[in-house]
């Protein structure tokens, strides 16, 4: 089989796996060596694909030859999907060609599990080690681990890496046991606790100076959660986050919409991808994250999976109505960024806007901010939302989106109108 | 009122501003030009400046890093409405004022930064270096990429291609201004028209075969796809006549999928690993994980 053919069929395998993240690696760069490669700072998503998903890694498997059956995933043993294998010197010189035409940030290597688990994250291993050691590659490296492969080799995969992960894929053993039956939680559990050992161990700023260096270590570890293939509610999901985050401190939960595939499993019938849940779910993920919400706050047990019409925070301030209007020029961070329409940027713009003068709703024009969607949860120096506004019973209508959903603006830079030439050549605004 | 005639470069802005500012030069007396015809009052002043070293102005680092990147917008407003930002900064007893968000020429400035920024980042992601052969001393490979920016951001943006890409030499052209590497110096040389650069590189082939196979045609998602890769930059970019295709293909692509008949679970193969996977499986948890194979 030639190059081209392998590199058609390891890609498309590879596609299900939602991460593409190149960002979070430590500060590196290739000056004073006489190799390529250099992270740290935002990672770059050097092309987009149809789908709306960036393309920052040469996204490939090792081979997806694989023993374990899992039946949401094309490359389970039980498919008739054509196989293929790359040699490790194959991805590493792809990886490397493919760097120096700037079409990638660098690599994420997965792999079918062939033979065992020890054999399968040798290999891939080998591909990393290669890459650094052999060709001096100091761009970014996602290596996918496999929770039975031995701690020495998980250690070794940790040390050329800037990143690794395991899937999780569902979030409950009693799911795990009907679609991917060799799959272990605890046991993937178990292996995401030693790595977060190994990734604080040396990271750690508490250590003291005189204590030697632990080896290097990847900077952060990530997993993947499948929406739709089993009949998990949100709940569970973002519990399962939850947990994640805060035992394992994973950098990332991706969550990837059940999408059909080749070669389908009678065990779990194909249908349309759930894009617009997997979309409210990573809504929920940032507000866990980043707004300080409680995940019973977004999807309690009585209402269990979140609305699709809106967007998780707009949901919940809905339904929580008597906490509002919130005074925008007393109100701390912390309730700030519980008003629909406020995004994390915009709560701190806000911040230091109202130590210099009490804020009015033109400077809320002027900071671009979504008037239709805040003001009813809102008060300024100049506006008090009417009665009827919160209580009414039309407040949800409001916001439920039009039956044709909108195109996005295309280009939404453009040159601001230069004014006069008076304006242009004084400054005068 | 004064007029002042510049290069249109941060450095030019920086020299004349820190000037005009020692001078004591209000906002208010000055017109900024880029236009050389105009006689420039600040160059018959240069020689003989009126400054007052006791008055050396101290301006926050975080406003000359803004003013660099603004500069390199294509606003003409720019050089005059960082001198008056500059000016309230020191003279006009604002200290804080780039603090204040909703001050409209500090964001005006944070647009322009914002715009620039913008820019760098895409020429980061879509450069597409094009291997045009070896240096005949050094045995370096040799890279040479076509680039059209919307603002005139090569210096900003070709210090991160030198610490990327130290070990291989290239070339960036643009046509404004064009950016070279050769594992010792950076330097830089006037624009190009495109016919200066190779059209291709034996490795697209292959690109866009990855290209083709990353592509899920379950999940199109067209606008997501333009707002971050907009049309302007498609025809530089060698994967970039794929969208269409590969748009116009996913229904019946899909419509295969669905239509595909399910294969039913196969048995296991007789495997060692596997056999100590399921018996672990079966034990009670918290499951230990099976031993190695070979050990």
């Amino acid at each position: 089989m030639d190059l081209p053919r392998k590199l058609e069929i390891l890609a498309d395998a590879a596609k299900y796996d939602a991460s593409c993240a190149s960002s979070g690696a430590a500060r590196k760069d290739s000056r004073g060596s006489s190799g390529i490669g250099s992270t740290g700072g935002a990672g770059i998503c050097h092309s987009y694909t149809p789908d709306g998903r960036c393309i920052s890694l040469l996204k490939v498997l090792l081979t997806n030859a694989c023993l374990y059956d899992c039946h949401y995933c094309i490359n389970r043993r039980s498919s008739n999907v054509v196989r293929a294998r790359f040699t490790p010197e194959e991805v590493v010189r792809l990886t490397l060609d493919f760097y120096k035409r700037n079409y990638i940030e660098g690599l994420f290597l997965s792999s079918g599990i062939v033979r065992s688990a020890d054999h399968t994250m040798e290999q891939v291993v080998e591909v990393a080690r290669s890459l650094r050691e052999d060709h001096q590659f100091r761009g970014y490296i996602h290596l996918k681990t496999i929770p039975e492969a031995s701690p020495a080799l998980i250690a070794l995969a940790g040390r050329y890496a800037d990143r690794i992960s395991i899937n999780i894929e569902l979030p409950s053993q009693q799911s795990l046991n009907q679609l991917a039956p060799e799959k272990n939680l605890a046991r993937t559990e178990l292996a995401m606790g030693h790595i977060r050992e190994k990734i604080e161990e040396r990271h750690s700023e508490k250590r003291s100076p005189e204590a030697p260096k632990p080896p290097p270590f990847a900077t952060g570890q990530s997993t993947q959660m499948l929406v739709g293939a089993d009949a998990s509610t949100d709940a569970v999901l973002l519990g399962c986050a939850t947990k994640l985050y805060t035992e394992h401190r994973l950098r990332r939960v991706y969550y990837s919409a059940f999408s059909p595939i080749p070669q389908p499993s009678s065990v779990l019938p194909l249908k349309a991808p759930p894009l617009i849940r997997e979309h409210r779910l990573y809504q929920a993920d940032w507000l866990l994250r980043f707004y300080g919400f409680h995940v019973e706050e977004i999807a309690s047990p009585e209402t269990p999976n979140l609305e699709l019409a809106l967007d998780p925070k707009l949901s919940w301030a809905l339904r929580n109505r008597h906490l509002f209007p919130i005074d925008l020029n007393k109100a701390s961070r912390e309730w700030l960024l519980r008003v629909p329409g406020l995004g994390v940027r915009n709560v701190e713009r806000l911040l230091a806007a109202r130590r210099h003068a009490r804020l009015r709703l033109a400077d809320l024009l002027k900071l671009r901010l979504q008037l239709k969607k805040l003001l009813p949860f809102i008060l300024t120096a100049d506006h008090h939302p009417a009665k009827l506004g919160l209580d009414s019973d039309s407040l949800r209508a409001r916001f439920l989106p039009p039956p044709e959903q909108l195109q996005l603006a295309l280009d939404p830079t453009p040159i601001p109108p230069a004014g006069d030439l008076r304006s242009v050549r004084s400054g005068e605004l | 009122m004064r007029t002042v005639v510049l290069e249109p470069r941060f450095e030019a802005w920086r020299t004349a501003a820190r000037q005009l500012l020692s001078e004591g030069v209000p906002p208010d007396a000055l017109l900024w030009s880029e236009d050389a015809r105009e006689t420039s009052l600040f160059d018959g002043a240069a020689g003989a400046p009126r400054t007052d070293p006791a008055k050396t102005l101290r301006v926050p680092s975080a406003f000359l890093r803004m003013a660099e990147s603004a500069c390199a917008h294509t606003d003409p407003r720019r050089w005059a409405v960082l001198y008056r930002v500059l000016w309230r900064l020191t003279r006009g007893g604002e200290p804080a004022l780039l603090s204040n968000p909703t001050d409209d020429a500090v964001r005006q400035v944070q647009d322009w930064c914002k715009a620039v920024g913008r820019d760098v980042h895409k020429m980061h992601a879509f450069v597409r270096f094009r291997l045009v052969g070896r240096h005949a001393e050094t045995d370096r490979e040799q890279f040479v990429a076509w680039f059209e920016p919307t603002y005139r951001i090569e210096r900003l943006a070709a210090p991160f291609f030198q610490k990327r890409f130290t070990g291989m030499d290239w070339s960036i052209l643009t046509p404004f201004e064009c950016a070279h590497w050769d594992g010792h110096r950076l330097h830089f040389t006037p624009g190009v028209p495109r016919t200066s650069a190779p059209d291709g590189d034996s490795l697209d082939a292959l690109w866009r075969t990855y290209y083709r196979s990353i592509f899920n045609p379950a999940r199109v998602k067209v606008a997501a796809m333009q707002s971050e890769m907009p049309k302007k930059y498609w025809k530089n970019l060698p994967e970039a006549d794929l969208i269409r295709p590969l748009l116009i293909e996913s229904p019946q692509r899909v419509q295969t999928m669905l239509e595909s008949p399910e294969s039913a679970p196969q048995p296991a193969p007789h495997n060692a690993y596997l056999a100590r996977l399921r018996a672990a499986n079966a034990s009670p948890s918290p499951a230990p994980p099976p031993p190695s194979p070979s050990a």
